[in-house]
């Protein structure tokens, strides 16, 4: 066997973990834009509250998330039984429950630079573009979100690596089914727990550290073409 | 065309303004912490006043006793912002276009003709970040235009720049002032300013507009000291240029019954030119003095004169019909036996008039209102 030919097994878990990470993003970022704005932009009651609920997941036992979202979410959960029969979503022992694990996981990640690069952008900027005749949401989208679109690849990519590495809350919330939930970081563990599993792990983790490598590279391209858009941060 | 009668907070003090203005460029003349930017926000809907009535134009874009509040994307109120508030992430083109791309506004002015009125034809492809102050303002000026406004504000565009920029800025406000063709706001605290572009003076001063009117009325009111500033004080004659002095660097500007010397080439012979002088300038005589360095001197009629509590009495005189404002010692006033009625010589010192305080005429204030 040749040590850079990935067996089956592998590839299964590499392109499930960029599978849940990537629909993880695709769902959390939207929202964690818009909950962003609202709290860098607007003092409302319950302002508070729901700032310490966005951070939660941070501070919270991964575990504690996982079994949270298992009660909610699982078969016989509320929001869980409510999906699957409405809409015939389910959640419970299926990649999707991967995905939305890893999405709530990451989701304070991506909240706190969006948030940060939000209250940066001056406000008075917006005013101007309404006096122009745009409406409050056509400034948003073409004054407050491009200026902060670095912050938002960062929040972007702080969130893809969390959701890439995710493990507490999704093994518990979905247990470690090969190639329906087993990711990366749960086919690692899983070689660790196995006897002579060695290089199995050694392979898993210099995919993994390929993966994180190769994304951080493409952000910082990115970024450098942004911040070369965008031009000077003076206004 | 602008009415505005609103009252609300402006922090710990109350802000009342009622005024109205027929057209052409009204200014809001006031200090710093007077509550000019407070009053110009409230017309353009950034924030809103507890009571009171705006109409631009015949449109009534805020009325608290009929519920009417426009948001500020429906007033159609032009804004040139003190800080300019380019957007840094677009380039000076699309920060133009922006009402039309982003506000669907349909500019009723033509694009070229904008950008050469404001001298931006080098500019369009640049970020905001690259232009000096000035420009940016001249961006500023012009993104508003092109919002197809029925006002155009102005809240103090030429505060930030430097003296130098402010005479690069000049020109192109005198030209916007003439041909813009909509109402303007100017907002100022430049009295300067104020008596070179504007038609109509509205003073704020403490939240309250104790008065305004026409902006030649207005500069000869001696009630008005504090509001503009005592050494600024002065008033503006209008005149025609009837002759150029080349050997001696002269103009000769015609002022009805007498022809004023001023120095440098204000324009060519037959224009119309505006110029201030400050009270502290002018002095008055018994008859005509000789042997004097002061070049202008003429006979007017002295058609007021209000002394105040201190040593100055500020005097009025009435020059075919325009008034000139002197402001010279009580103790003068009583040694010449000066009343209301007198004639008396003016004695106005060349140098005096200097040569940022000439502009062209404006549309004078009886057309305006046709």
């Amino acid at each position: 066997m040749d040590f850079f030919d990935l067996q089956p097994a592998e590839w299964q878990a590499l392109i499930l973990t960029l599978k849940v990470a990537s629909v993880a993003l695709a769902f959390a970022l939207p929202i964690a834009i818009l909950v962003a704005y609202l709290l860098a932009r607007f003092r409302f009651p319950g302002h508070g509250i729901v700032n310490a609920l966005v951070h939660l997941p941070l501070v919270l036992p991964p575990v504690v998330t996982g079994y949270v979202l298992l009660l909610a979410f699982g078969k016989k959960g509320p929001i869980g039984s409510f999906l699957d029969n409405t809409f015939g979503v389910s959640f419970a022992f299926n990649w999707t429950g991967a995905a939305l694990a890893a999405g709530v996981m990451a989701f304070p990640l991506m909240v706190r630079p969006i948030r940060l690069s939000f209250e940066a952008v001056d406000p008075k900027l917006e005013d101007a573009a309404k006096s122009l005749g745009a409406r409050r949401f056509t400034a948003f989208l073409t004054i407050s979100l491009p200026l902060a679109l670095p912050g938002i690849l960062g929040g972007a990519i702080l969130g893809f690596a969390k959701a890439m590495g995710e493990f507490g809350a999704t093994i518990t919330f979905v247990s470690n089914i090969p190639g329906e939930t087993r990711t990366l970081a749960l086919a690692l563990y899983t070689a660790t727990q196995t006897p002579s599993g060695d290089i199995a792990a050694f392979r898993l983790t210099l995919i993994a550290a390929f993966v994180a490598f190769a994304a951080l590279i493409a952000s910082e391209l990115l970024a450098r073409r942004l911040r070369n858009r965008i031009g000077g941060a003076d206004a | 065309m602008l009415s505005v009668d609103i009252s609300g907070k402006l922090g710990e003090m109350d802000l009342n303004a009622s005024f109205e203005s027929v057209g052409g460029v009204t200014s809001l003349f006031g200090q710093s912490g007077a509550g000019k930017t407070t009053l110009t926000n409230m017309i353009a809907g950034l924030i809103k006043p507890e009571k009171g009535r705006i109409s631009v134009n015949g449109t009534v874009v805020f009325d608290s006793s009929n519920g009417v509040d426009l948001p500020v994307q429906k007033r159609r109120i032009g804004h040139v912002f003190q800080d300019a508030r380019l957007f840094p992430h677009l380039s000076v083109k699309s920060n133009l276009t922006y009402a039309r791309w982003a506000g669907r506004r349909v500019p009723s002015r033509d694009f070229g003709e904008v950008v050469e009125l404001l001298g931006l034809q080098n500019l369009l492809e640049r970020k905001p970040a690259t232009l000096s102050g000035g420009e940016r303002q001249r961006v500023a000026i012009g993104r508003a235009l092109l919002s197809d406004p029925r006002l155009l504000i102005m809240d103090e565009p030429l505060a930030n720049l430097d003296q130098a920029r402010r005479n690069d800025i000049l020109p192109y406000l005198d030209r916007l002032c003439v041909e813009a063709g909509l109402p303007i706001l100017y907002v100022s605290h430049s009295i300067e300013e104020v008596a070179r572009l504007s038609n109509t003076l509205v003073i704020l001063s403490d939240g309250q507009t104790p008065a305004y009117g026409p902006v030649a009325e207005m500069l000869t009111r001696t009630d008005l000291g504090r509001a503009t500033g005592r050494h600024e004080a002065g008033a503006l004659i209008e005149g025609t240029i009837a002759g150029i002095d080349h050997e001696w660097g002269l103009c000769l500007v015609d002022i009805g019954s007498a022809v004023l010397q001023i120095p440098g080439k204000v324009g060519d012979i037959g224009d119309a030119v505006r110029l201030r002088i400050r009270a502290r300038d002018v002095a008055l005589a018994l008859s005509p003095p000789k042997g004097l360095s002061i070049r202008n001197c003429f006979e007017a009629t002295i058609s007021s004169i209000s002394e105040e509590t201190g040593p100055y009495a500020e005097i009025l005189c009435s020059v075919s019909g325009q008034t000139l404002r002197a402001r010279i010692t009580r103790a003068s006033v009583a040694d010449l036996g000066l009343s209301a009625g007198k004639r008396v010589s003016v004695l106005i010192k060349s140098v005096a008039i200097d040569r940022r305080q000439r502009a062209p005429a404006l549309v004078s204030q009886a057309e305006l209102t046709l």
